[in-house]
């Protein structure tokens, strides 16, 4: 009368292996980890034109899919002020808004990562050595779920402080109705 | 109705009957038999099984997180995979070990000792251990998957919140816990209404046995402190999934209410585990003291006591919130109270022990540990139930040893207790005296050496859930000390587990009574027939086995070839009406698993809350169809002779 | 009862701390109100342990009575003396638990009543892994913001004022007095006085996070004098670099991430997302009471802090050899 007679054992061994990977990564803390440098990305990316495929460089790719990346880059988000120009949420104010489809200078990983170092014209400054590598990707991380652009079991959930009253302003709950 | 066994002998041959009650009760055959059965002795089997591998698990848990905290700046785990251990080892030992294997035992126990053939709504039973069993797989599977909770058993908000704990961790915890809530409650009921309507004839509630007491008492607290903490969880998975402000302060929400509801379970909880150990130890003393018990009244007193004050203790573990001095002052004093009922309780055991002729078997052994054990937990609890003392004791390793030396001395050990009484009667087979004193020994010694350093440790500021320390404050000694206690109660458990198996593979035949015990369970066949008893017995005394007189009374006239019980009277227990159970099938199987696709699925989707309900309406059509046909309403009985 | 027990709780305290480097025990107090509970503490103590004995030792006898008999007792006489002895225990029970509840009242009471108008008064916020300790004074120029280490003034009584800024957190200092929780969207208040110089350990005693464990503070209680000399040595603005090694120093400070979420007054870094630097070097301890204020490990904890804090916010800072020394001999020039 052990549990081991439950039918369907192995199977389900075999596909608890099989998530336990992605699973694994979508909620792994990392804490000492290389981030991919900051000095590998090309500027602003201004024709959808390019020289052979692109190649996403799976350490970014990491992060866009790790929960705590996301969770951690809405922290810094608030911390380090993002919050004051395109409000809390990415709803906008003085500078853009960052949960819509509009992307003034590229939505990949990399371009976002080289707006948020390079800074840009008409206000965004550039973070260039002010913020830790790691965080920087991490805040890309969660300036991308912003707009759904992350998977969705990554998209931050509602923040315990004052909520924007607009509603689509609102932060994306996590179950979202297609 | 009520003849001699003499008389029935002789007008029915034994071996007739017997094989007809077999085809009637039997478990169906193969792998469809297993996950269909309805009796309740082969779910509870697999129940008590399944919660001790958790409790192995949980000891595992716990002995890295020892072998971590062994010396100052330990490397081998980092703060996440310790926060996620002790989270899964609170959990696990709480929702997946403690509360299941007392209501698991009782789910065996409680239909033989009132002398009824099986647990009332037996199909609801089996569903009850599907969905505890889809509640541990999810856990576990989280954990496996990097998944598993990390913000403790208790999940204080907001860190257990969607802003602090991003990811899937605490969904799974909440889940789980709905999974267990509602496998304990459907147990309840099942409990409530066996003990209360299907005690066998002459049990009235004064001759009601004290294990069945406590059952009943546990099964009303957790009628009413399981769905606070099914809201609590509830209202935190809103607040993670969909975005509500239950635990929000900025927008008006309150993180202290959590607590408030959380503990509004969770210390009721502690008792749930608690009152059954007493029943336990109240049924072991006599057999082993060779002895009526002494204050019957009391000891069942003490238990509604001891049922009605555990809800009036929850506030002693939020004493360093900040709460008003009056408020303080009420619960200080419900939590000093409660030492009363049990202190009647250990008066009771040890007057007992002291007018009888103690026979030191494992079972006595286990009890006199715990009674030491206990009496050490509770007076540290009184110390902790003290708001000043409290604030420094609080959250601290003072507080960890109080609470392992209730939770084992208090429960575990009367559980082993019980394991070893019970375990002739559920495999025929009896375990090793030497081992279990081995086993026993082990074990008292590894709680002692394991707990009593952290009551120091505590006082000298080590505080809980530590993922490590420096060498600076002298804690080094004494944590390698518990450390090496930890792997002491270790090798107790591996002795016992060598023990049941050597049991099992060769153990000594038991016999139907091998203590000279007083319950009905005792009456009848070691193991027990899946009908329980050829003949519902006629109960004469509170003492049923010691009590009965010569000629032996049964109840006749019930049918053999339907699965038919004796409804009795709540009081008096005289015979009310027959009633047929409904047979072994796979429908309580199918519902656990629509509710199991319900919640899982709704961590990620709420379209799960779509799916689930249809799978389960389908599953629950099956259900009602396949209860078998019965002949009209269920038929009076006549009046005992 | 109270001054025999307090005796009792201080010779546990001096069994216990025999060889124990830091300030950090209940039972060893420093302050009334921690002497109040330590004295309760010995009361318990004592009264448990005679409890125990005697429960433990009546069990005992029970067993070894019960073991010589030849036939178990029985019968009106034995049960009308059981029931006489079980009486007993009760009301004895009733007794004990009647004197500890009325203890614990008094206690509490004195606890409570500890409040005083014009004590100094401290607010602390507990952030995830850190205390930011800010002065409160009525004129707004004379509040000070300082983290991790609070100085005290002997003889003082001490209130303490306690928020939370994210998760609950909980402040407690066993050589002052007893812990009390940080919950958000409460303030919590609690008054102590350190009735002898030392520098009493405190940590954090509610789980908070990855970093519980190393989410410590100092309380350095001292003769008031020496506390006003702090106070306004700690009210002044950083000094200015002294060298160029330090006027590089602090370039570096300001011009890479350090400035994004450290205060040093007197510079344009005004961050609060973590610690307050302005008077770092004057700190015995950095990292929330982790690691001793020397140059060694500031150079660790700059360049590497996730290999001590694993989970903390502060980020790895990859410096050139000279540029480290520089912010080294900059944040050790901050008295």
């Amino acid at each position: 009368m052990t549990t081991s007679r439950l039918p369907g054992t192995i199977p389900a061994l075999a596909l608890l292996l099989l998530l336990a990977l992605a699973g694994c990564e979508r909620e792994r803390r990392s804490f000492r980890e290389t981030p991919p440098g900051a000095t590998a990305f090309p500027a602003v990316q201004t024709s959808e034109l390019q020289a052979g495929p692109r190649t996403v460089d799976p350490a970014v790719g990491a992060y866009q899919e790790n929960r705590w990346a996301v969770g951690q880059g809405y922290t810094f988000y608030v911390q380090y002020n993002c919050a004051g120009c395109h409000a809390p949420g990415g709803g906008g104010g003085m500078g853009p808004p960052l949960n819509d489809d509009e992307w003034i200078y590229g939505s990949d990983p990399e371009n976002v990562f080289a707006t948020i170092v390079e800074g840009r014209p008409n206000g965004m400054p550039s973070f260039r050595g002010r913020i830790d590598d790691a965080q920087l990707w991490q805040l890309v991380a969660y300036v991308r779920s912003m707009s759904g652009l992350t998977p969705r079991d990554t998209w931050p959930a509602r923040a315990d402080h004052m909520q924007e009253t607009r509603p689509e302003r609102e932060p994306r709950p996590q179950w979202q109705l297609p | 109705m009520a003849s001699t066994g003499a008389e029935v002998r002789e007008g029915l041959l034994d071996a007739e009957a017997r094989a007809e009650m077999e085809r009637t009760w039997r478990p169906r055959p193969g792998l469809y038999g297993w996950l269909a059965s309805t009796d309740h002795k082969s779910v509870a089997k697999r129940y008590v099984a399944t919660a001790f591998l958790f409790f192995i698990l949980g000891g595992l848990e716990a002995l890295l997180m020892r072998v971590q905290l062994a010396r100052p700046e330990n490397g081998l785990l980092d703060p996440d995979q310790y926060a996620q251990l002790f989270s899964m080892h609170g959990t696990t030992m709480m929702f997946l070990f403690g509360v299941p294997i007392q209501l698991a035992a009782a789910i065996y126990l409680v239909p033989l000792m009132v002398g009824t053939r099986n647990i009332s709504f037996p199909r609801l039973n089996a569903f009850g251990y599907w969905t505890y069993l889809v509640g541990g797989l999810l856990l576990y599977s989280g954990f496996a998957l990097n998944t598993g909770p990390d913000a403790g058993w208790f999940n204080y908000v907001p860190l257990a919140g969607p802003e602090y704990s991003p990811g899937k961790r605490i969904d799974v915890w909440a889940q789980t816990v709905t999974f267990t809530e509602i496998a304990a409650l459907v147990a309840a009921v099942e409990l409530i209404v066996t003990i209360l309507k299907q005690r066998a004839p002459g049990m009235s509630l004064n001759r009601v046995p004290l294990y069945v007491w406590s059952i009943l008492v546990t099964s009303f607290v957790v009628l009413f402190a399981m769905p606070s903490v099914a809201l609590a969880s509830l209202m935190l998975a809103f607040d993670r999934l969909v975005g509500t402000h239950y635990f929000n302060p900025a927008e008006g929400g309150d993180a202290l209410l959590w607590q408030h509801l959380f503990w509004f379970f969770g210390h009721p909880e502690v008792y749930i585990m608690f009152l059954p150990a007493t029943g336990f130890v109240s049924e072991i003393i006599p057999v082993f003291a060779r002895r009526r018990i002494f204050g019957h009244t009391a000891l069942v007193l003490a238990l509604v006591a001891t049922g009605f004050l555990s809800f009036g203790l929850w506030v002693h573990h939020m004493f360093t919130t900040g709460l008003p001095q009056l408020g303080q002052s009420f619960f200080t004093a419900a939590s000093v109270m409660i030492a009363i009922p049990n202190g009647v309780q250990v008066f009771c055991w040890i007057a007992t022990l002291w007018a009888g002729r103690p026979r030191f078997d494992t079972p006595l052994l286990f009890v006199l540990g715990f009674l030491v054990l206990f009496v050490m937990g509770g007076i540290t609890g009184v110390m902790v139930a003290s708001v000043p003392f409290d604030q420094q004791a609080h959250d601290t390793h003072f507080v960890v040893a109080h609470l392992h030396y209730v939770q084992i001395g208090a429960f575990v050990f009367p559980l082993f207790a019980a394991i070893y009484f019970w375990f002739p009667k559920v495999t025929g087979r009896m375990l090793s005296e030497t081992l279990g004193k081995w086993n026993f020994w082990l074990f008292f010694a590894g709680v002692n050496l394991t707990f009593f350093p952290l009551h120091f440790l505590g006082l000298m500021g080590m505080t809980r859930r530590v993922y490590t320390y420096l060498p600076e404050t002298g804690w080094g000694p004494l944590n390698l000390l518990a450390t090496v206690g930890a792997f002491t109660i270790a090798a107790s458990v591996a002795v016992f587990l060598a023990n049941v198996y050597r049991s099992l593979r060769s153990g000594r035949a038991a016999g139907d009574d091998p203590w000279g015990a007083h319950t009905l369970e005792w009456g009848t066949s070691s193991p027990p027939p899946s009908y329980n008893f050829l003949h519902v017995p006629v109960v004469q005394g509170l003492y049923a086995l010691w009590e009965r007189t010569p000629d032996r009374p049964v109840v006749t006239g019930m049918q053999t070839r339907r699965r038919e019980v004796l409804l009795t009277t709540v009081l008096d227990a005289t015979p009310d009406a027959r009633y047929e159970h409904p047979g072994p099938g796979l429908a309580p199987l199918y519902t656990a698993l629509g509710l199991g696709v319900t919640f899982i699925g709704a961590i990620f989707t709420p379209w799960a809350f779509v799916a689930g309900p249809v799978l389960m309406f389908g599953a629950l059509l099956h259900w009602f169809a396949t209860e078998e046909e019965k002949e009209g309403p269920p038929t009076h009985a006549e009046e005992p002779a | 009862m109270s001054a025999r027990a307090r005796r009792a709780a201080g010779l546990a305290a001096a069994v216990l701390l025999a060889g124990c480097g830091t300030n950090l025990s209940a039972v060893d107090p420093a302050g009334p109100q921690a002497a109040r509970i330590a004295g309760l503490a010995g009361f318990l103590t004592v009264a448990g342990s005679a409890v125990f004995l005697v429960v433990v030792g009546f069990l005992l006898y029970a067993v070894w009575r019960g073991h010589r008999r030849a036939e178990s007792a029985g019968g009106p006489e034995v049960e009308r003396r059981m029931a006489l002895w079980v009486g007993g225990g009760l009301a004895a029970t009733v007794a004990v638990l009647a004197a500890v509840l009325l203890h614990n009242l008094a206690t509490g009471r004195a606890l409570a009543a500890f409040a005083e108008p014009d004590a100094l008064v401290v607010r602390v916020t507990g952030q995830q892994w850190w205390w930011e300790v800010e002065y409160q004074d009525p004129s707004p120029h004379r509040r000070l913001l300082t983290a991790n280490e609070i100085h005290v003034p002997v003889g003082r009584r001490v209130r303490v004022e306690v928020e939370s800024s994210d998760v609950i957190h909980s402040f407690w200092v066993p050589n002052l007095h007893g812990k009390l929780d940080l919950i958000p969207g409460y303030s919590g208040v609690t008054y102590l006085r350190a009735d002898r110089p030392g520098v009493y350990h405190g940590r954090c005693a509610e789980y908070c996070g990855l970093q519980h464990a190393r989410m410590d503070l100092r309380v350095v209680a001292e003769p008031p004098e020496r506390f006003a000399a702090w106070y306004e040595a700690q009210l002044r603005a950083a000094p200015p670099p002294a060298d160029s090694l330090q006027q590089k120093g602090q370039q570096v400070f300001l011009t890479r991430k350090c400035a994004m979420c450290h205060t040093i007054r007197g510079t344009p870094a005004q961050s609060r997302i973590g610690p307050d630097l302005t008077h770092l070097a004057s700190r015995g301890t950095i990292a929330s009471g982790t690691l001793p204020n020397t140059r060694g490990h500031l150079a660790g904890w700059v360049v590497d802090p996730q290999r001590i804090k694993p989970g903390a916010r502060m980020p790895p800072n990859q410096l050139a050899s000279d540029e480290l020394h520089a912010l080294l001999d900059y944040l050790q020039s901050l008295k």
